[in-house]
């Protein structure tokens, strides 16, 4: 039944633009919360035999859709960052015709991400691709103010570049294999592995992705795109588009088409590598809260491809680890942002500070995020990141451990440093009267630190019961 | 019949080659941004060439057609898109010039 | 073959004059015309019903989007064109040399097809394929329009506060 991913959103953002739209205005909101909290409820509550059977045979709606430990993964961190979006959103925007606009590009974006996560053939793949980065184009563009237009325009240029790198490279491998589904791609690609043809096509498609991704020398548009869009927007830019769309793209396509050769390997350890370091070091440099975040943001994809470029067992589940545990704690602090940005009216960092006293839930919710995120034991980004570390030393790449360990220490540094100058100390003058943020997006804060506190408590339970079977896409 | 498909595949390469590269040229030497945008059509007219190629060669003309008629639609719905965001833009700075975007570096 | 080769030398030709072309309008012809050439070597190439919709969509359509975003942007008195053509020579006489040269190496080099190419001998119908063995496509394409619809109404609108 995984086709109920893709079918009832669809149905949804449908009937949501039948006629009455009046009353669907008031109820939109309440309606994606549903849809997405059920999508949480489904992928939770897995049972094996569930995602093996399609819809009825033989039916008007007659499409495969693929269903391994991974996707799953994958299903509940869209769901989860999406409905992180929708809260923040409902604080955020305060317009109804916007809200009601932003809340259906929500659901197609989340259609588009499932649709990635879910398909078997490249060339599907690339349309769900298209799907989710319109929607994501324009959320970013909701507000219409100049920053949002021109990181949009950025971010529309250099993935529509992204896009033509992939569909050159699926040509290339239509030439090959006759055909698009991925079993027929694999098949024609191990029967004939020195084929120039074969690794130009695989350049070509890695280098798409890796601009999708925003990884080292390819993120021009991330910071700009990240900072500029609006606050409910960059909460899923960040969270999980580009997670889903480059990464997640990446590790399915590394791992089931073309095979870890050496080649590969090596280009990721060094892209992630040079991720890692380069995106610590702009870090710390940035007065923008969300830049900053953004820059951030590139340095922990960076441990993602690192792990992921070891191929080792252990270095692709800390990967994927990694991957859901980052797409939570940046979605938290980048709700968070929106907060202060609701309530402080600012995100430069020079101008903030002392906002525990007056916003204590985002303070504490920040807090716990950023000691996540720089790998403080027990929470959960400290298990990914010491999994991503000894698959890193177990495979002989001690100077990549190395790299990784010690950026550890810079992460933690400019997380302190915002820490400090946004949320501890004395009250920056003229924050004295802001007050908690707004309940929706409270709630919103609430809900991801429980599932990186839960997970980092609950490591052994989370990690051998979901995280460990993911093992097997490196099984073909 | 397959040699013939592989010369004609080799002649159309350099062309469609040669697209990409007026198409990237245009793109990155540019600083108004609807040239960016006629830049990118021609890369997408390239890949059209391509994967049409790569059916005819293979003898999967079908399959092929249904991929491009899909990548014909979607690459509308983006330029449309595209467009709307650069009139938006120009509603705010009364310039096409992608220069003003520097202005976001930092 | 000959009148594939005069084709495709047409169809680079008009790429490059849309790339090269002085007022934004003219760019966007040539444009078309790039499209109307690629529609004739589709049709050329044993692929009728994509060539339609390159024909329609794409030199129609998508010519029309350009010229009325063009129409509607502010276009730059004859002064400055002159300016900014003079600076534009500068930069771009190099395009062609370049595009020269890169044919040359290709053909120099002859860079080989050095995998057997699959045969694929069923003949199927497109509309077939479309409906049957792509219909994921079919969904993707419907919730995408959804979405640039969604867009469009967000982009196109005149907006009441007028931010500049």
């Amino acid at each position: 039944m995984p086709a109920l991913f893709f079918l009832i959103p669809l149905i949804g953002v449908i009937t949501l633009n039948l006629p009455f739209r009046k009353l669907m205005k008031k109820t939109a909101f309440w309606f994606a919360a549903v849809l997405f909290i059920f999508q949480i409820v489904l992928v939770s509550s897995h049972r094996t035999s569930f995602w093996g059977t399609g819809l009825v045979q033989g039916s008007f709606f007659n499409v495969n859709f693929y269903v391994d430990h991974l996707t799953l993964i994958m299903l509940f961190s869209i769901s989860i960052v999406s409905l992180a979006s929708l809260l923040v959103a409902r604080a955020m925007i305060s317009d109804e015709n916007k809200r009601f606009n932003f809340i259906n590009l929500l659901i197609t974006a989340a259609i588009g991400m499932n649709g990635i996560v879910m398909v078997k053939d490249i060339f599907s793949l690339y349309v769900f691709l298209e799907v989710a980065a319109v929607s994501a184009f324009i959320m970013i563009t909701i507000n219409k103010d100049k920053p949002a237009l021109e990181g949009a325009f950025k971010y529309i240029l250099l993935s529509a570049i992204a896009t033509i790198m992939m569909l050159s490279s699926i040509g290339l491998l239509l030439l090959i294999a006759g055909d698009t589904s991925f079993g027929a791609i694999s098949a024609a690609i191990s029967s004939s592995p020195q084929s120039m043809l074969v690794k130009l096509a695989m350049a070509i498609f890695l280098c798409g992705l890796f601009i999708k991704g925003g990884l080292i020398p390819f993120h021009g548009w991330l910071p700009d795109a990240y900072s500029a869009a609006a606050a409910p927007a960059s909460v899923l830019l960040a969270g999980i588009v580009t997670k889903v769309s480059g990464i997640y793209t990446l590790i399915r396509i590394v791992t089931s088409l073309f095979g870890f050769t050496p080649a590969v390997s090596k280009v990721l350890l060094l892209i992630g590598a040079a991720s890692i370091v380069i995106g610590a070091f702009a870090a710390l440099g940035q007065k923008d809260l969300k830049r900053m975040l953004a820059y951030s943001s590139i340095s922990q994809v960076g441990y993602i491809i690192i792990g992921f470029g070891t191929g080792s067992v252990l270095g692709v589940t800390g990967a994927v680890f990694h991957l859901f545990n980052h797409a939570i704690f940046k979605s938290l602090l980048f709700v968070n942002a929106a907060a202060v940005e609701k309530e402080a009216g600012t995100v430069d960092m020079d101008r903030l500070g002392g906002l525990s006293q007056t916003m204590p839930i985002t303070g504490t919710t920040s807090a716990i995020a950023f000691l996540s995120t720089s790998g403080i034991p027990p929470l959960a980004g400290f298990w990914s990141k010491v999994i991503i570390i000894i698959a890193l030393w177990q495979a002989g790449y001690i100077a990549y451990a190395a790299v990784a360990v010690l950026t550890s220490v810079l992460t933690a540094a400019y997380l302190i440093t915002m820490q400090r100058k946004a949320f501890f100390g004395n009250i920056a003058p003229g924050l004295e009267r802001t007050k908690e943020a707004p309940l929706a997006i409270c709630v919103a804060s609430i809900i991801l630190a429980a599932v990186t506190v839960g997970v980092g408590v609950f490591f052994p339970f989370v990690f051998n019961n979901f995280i460990m079977p993911v093992k097997e896409i490196l099984i073909k | 019949m397959e040699a013939n498909n592989i010369q004609l595949f080799s002649i159309f390469g350099i062309f469609i080659v040669m697209l990409f590269i007026a198409g990237l040229y245009c793109i990155l030497m540019t600083r108004n941004m609807m040239r960016a945008l006629i830049g990118l059509e021609i890369l997408t007219k390239a890949v059209t060439v391509l994967l049409i190629l790569a059916g005819y060669v293979t003898g999967n003309m079908a399959f092929a057609q249904s991929i491009v008629i899909t990548l014909i639609i979607i690459e509308v719905v983006v330029i449309a898109i595209t467009a709307g965001v650069i009139l938006s833009i120009y509603r705010h700075t009364n310039s096409l010039d992608r220069s003003t975007i520097r202005d976001l570096k930092g | 073959m000959t009148i594939d080769l005069i084709l495709l030398v047409m169809m680079t030709i008009a790429a490059l004059w849309a790339v090269m072309a002085r007022s934004l309008l003219k760019a966007a012809i040539a444009l078309a015309v790039t499209s109307a050439v690629v529609t004739i070597i589709m049709f050329r190439l044993a692929s009728p019903l994509a060539a339609v919709f390159e024909l329609s969509v794409c030199t129609g359509l998508i010519t029309a989007i350009f010229v009325s975003a063009i129409s509607l942007t502010r276009p730059l008195t004859h002064a400055q064109t002159i300016a900014m053509s003079k600076n534009k020579f500068r930069r771009y006489w190099y395009l062609p040399v370049i595009m020269v040269i890169a044919a040359a190496a290709l053909f120099l080099l002859k860079i080989k097809v050095d995998v057997p190419l699959p045969q694929v001998l069923a003949i199927d119908d497109v509309r077939n394929i479309m409906w049957n063995l792509r219909q994921l496509d079919m969904y993707g394409q419907i919730v995408l329009i959804l979405a640039g619809s969604f867009g469009i109404v967000i982009l196109f609108r005149e907006s009441d506060k007028d931010g500049s």
